[in-house]
């Protein structure tokens, strides 16, 4: 018991950390690999506030959310439309598009380097006990559980039934016959990329509740939220989901039964034995 | 697309001649500084290494310059980001020396990046007085690079002191005989777990958990639970600051209650204190300062006027302290690298962390291996051969 609800735990903060790169990887075809420098800038405004301000994380995702919105929108529109318009099939715009937000990465690490320094920051929220089923967990971890399931469970309702999230699916299995039944792919995508580095942010601020970032960390968080990303099936909400949820508890078995040592072979074992059976990740399509 | 080239060229040309000339007008050494300012390490590097550096830039400029051969010389200083990275690092090095004409480069930031940088340093022939590497091979690393010493100390005293800190409290009745002791998967971890389980063992502890973690663990809930369902009498844990911060975290979440908690690097940072206020009453850790002397709180309040920021309660004075040897000597025989290093060996100074005096291996053999946080200040409890160790006390519950 003990062991699930501490790995369904995880699994929220994992779903929080790759569910906004899956909309941009899987919906807007933007690989990004600046996407955990958007979920450190989460964190850091999260910290801000709540050291300047003393306002609550749980509030601060509300101000975070709709600036990176913004922010992400301008970056799609500035740096990624012009690879976009120019790609001539999605393997070149793949390429192109992990050279620039490479880039991008970098000069993130740099801005925020000169706006807040290199410090380890962190801050003390929710650091309380809660009891479930007789054991104890902490409470922002709790809180950020429950903000994912929130967040993953209205992303997923909304691309099911909403006509935009219709829309956004369309475009991710077919983007040039989209255009055709009169979807607006260019605007369409750069909602879900701006909606990805949202989503990203808002992850960012919930999860510095309880780990200790700086501004070098993010690259850590790409990597945890590629790995998910393409274990659940690129594009896929439920599978990014799953795939999350697989990981906290592997790496919480593994870490309580067998020894904590082996929680990243473990994962990494998960991953390749996936693929080995499900190329296409564990909820993707064949032929994508 | 060429005109604008050469334009751009033209206005940095101009640029540069005009600052460089205003460098011209006095006297003025370059100072080169390398250590990371992103990477893994950054953060560890802006707390103990950057803020002093420019401290002992501020200083020695306030004082009117550094004394060379009779002239003062206002020093000018030159940062370059490793990135963490050791090829970084000593590309930076070169750079340097054959590019920008630093005359005194102080030594890089971590264990790996100085021992990585060694070899470049001492084809330069640059005296490296390090300040934050951490090595029981000091004797071996001056047969081999004469110009570079150690001020930091090595693994194997700051794990026995950690067993004396505990045995001590054992026998004054503070705890009992069980041990939960963790660390995390990599080089500094690994040989601090590896070196103080035989101490603990033979010191007559006995380790009810033993485990280790990966790098960059983002929930290490199931290693407290762990540790606490084992009992222990007391928590070691051989950490790197995420960790350490979210391990003392989950401490107060698990309400785990032992007699003495210990937790490695960052124990000693100020912003540990800041984080978890009256609970880190009692929290031992590596580092530690003699916190009554007064040439240290008189730093201290420098450190904080100057740099905005705390020293941290560990390598803070250590890396002033190499910077101040390095200041001295210059001051004492001039710019001349080879009599430098022989003044550095030769000399037993004044400085920050108090007297430092290089063993013939051009290694200080006497710092402080065990802190404790007592009302608000990390305080030394145990050191080989630094004065003003305080006793160690019971660590009470958590607030």
């Amino acid at each position: 018991m003990d062991v699930l609800i501490t790995g369904l735990l995880l699994g929220g903060t994992y779903a929080l950390i790759a569910m906004g790169l899956n909309l941009q990887y899987g919906m807007a075809r933007i690989m990004n690999l600046a996407n955990g420098e958007m979920l450190v800038a989460g964190g850091f405004a999260a910290f801000w506030f709540w050291t300047g301000g003393s306002i609550s994380p749980l509030l601060t995702i509300f101000i975070v959310a709709p600036i990176a919105f913004v922010l992400n929108w301008s970056i799609y529109k500035v740096f990624l439309q012009p690879l976009v318009k120019r790609a001539k099939s999605r393997g070149q715009l793949e390429v192109d598009s992990i050279l620039t937000t490479f880039g991008l990465s970098f000069v993130s690490v740099g801005v925020m380097l000169a706006l807040f320094g290199g410090n380890y920051f962190n801050y003390s929220y929710l650091s309380v006990p809660v009891i479930i089923f007789g054991d104890t967990y902490g409470a922002n971890r709790v809180v950020a559980f429950l903000a994912a399931v929130a967040i993953c469970g209205s992303l997923w309702l909304w691309l099911s039934f909403s006509r935009a999230g219709l829309s956004i699916r369309a475009i991710s299995v077919a983007p040039d016959s989209a255009r055709l039944v009169g979807i607006d792919v260019r605007r369409l995508s750069a909602l879900a990329f701006a909606l990805g580095g949202a989503v990203t942010a808002t992850g960012g601020a919930l999860i510095s509740t309880f780990l200790t970032l700086d501004a070098s960390t993010g690259v850590v968080f790409t990597l945890k939220a590629l790995v998910i990303v393409i274990m659940g099936g690129v594009g896929e909400v439920r599978g990014t989901i799953a795939a999350a949820v697989l990981l906290g508890l592997l790496e919480t078995f593994v870490a309580t039964v067998i020894d904590p040592g082996l929680t990243l072979a473990a994962a990494y074992l998960l991953f390749i034995v996936v693929l080995l059976f499900r190329p296409q990740g564990l909820f993707g399509r064949r032929g994508q | 697309m060429k005109r604008r080239t050469l334009a751009q060229l033209a206005v940095m040309a101009v640029v540069a001649s005009i600052s460089s000339s205003a460098a011209f007008a006095q006297d003025v050494i370059k100072v080169g500084a390398v250590a990371p300012k992103t990477g893994p390490l950054a953060g560890g590097s802006e707390v103990s290494y950057w803020p002093n550096v420019h401290l002992w830039v501020s200083d020695v400029n306030g004082r009117g310059g550094l004394n060379v051969d009779g002239k003062k010389m206002m020093l000018e200083l030159i940062e370059y980001d490793d990135q963490t990275n050791p090829a970084e690092t000593i590309k930076a090095v070169q750079r340097l020396v054959d590019q920008d004409g630093a005359q005194i480069v102080l030594p890089p930031y971590s264990t790996g990046l100085n021992l990585a940088a060694a070899p470049i340093y001492a084809r330069y022939g640059l005296p490296m007085v390090t300040s934050t590497t951490t090595t029981d091979q000091a004797a071996e690393l001056s047969k081999k690079f004469p110009n570079v010493f150690i001020t930091l100390g090595g693994a194997k005293p700051i794990a026995q002191g950690a067993v004396d800190v505990l045995t001590k409290m054992r026998d004054a009745g503070d705890l009992g005989n069980k041990i939960a002791m963790v660390n995390v998967a990599d080089a500094f971890g690994i040989e601090l777990a590896e070196t103080a389980k035989p101490a603990f063992l033979a010191a007559g502890f006995e380790i009810v958990y033993e485990s280790s973690y990966p790098l960059g663990t983002q929930d290490l809930s199931p290693v407290m639970r762990g540790a606490k369902a084992a009992k222990p009498d007391a928590f070691v844990a051989w950490s790197y600051p995420p960790d350490t911060f979210a391990l003392t975290q989950l401490a107060q979440v698990e309400d785990l209650q032992v007699g003495a908690f210990f937790t490695a690097v960052a124990t000693a940072f100020p912003a540990y204190g800041d984080l978890f206020g009256a609970s880190v009453e009692g929290v031992l850790g590596v580092g530690g300062v003699d916190a009554n002397s007064s040439v240290f709180q008189e730093y201290a309040s420098r450190h904080l006027a100057v740099t905005g920021a705390k020293p941290d309660y560990w390598a803070s004075a250590p890396v002033y302290a190499s910077f101040q040897v390095l200041e001295k000597s210059i001051e004492a025989v001039g710019l001349d690298n080879a009599k430098i290093i022989d003044h550095i060996k030769n000399t037993s100074f004044d400085t920050v962390m108090g007297v430092l005096d290089y063993d013939d291996a051009n290694n200080n053999p006497s710092f402080w291996t065990v802190g404790q946080w007592q009302g608000g200040v990390f305080k030394g409890v145990a050191s080989t051969g630094r004065e003003g160790a305080v006793p160690a006390i019971k660590k009470g519950a958590w607030k």
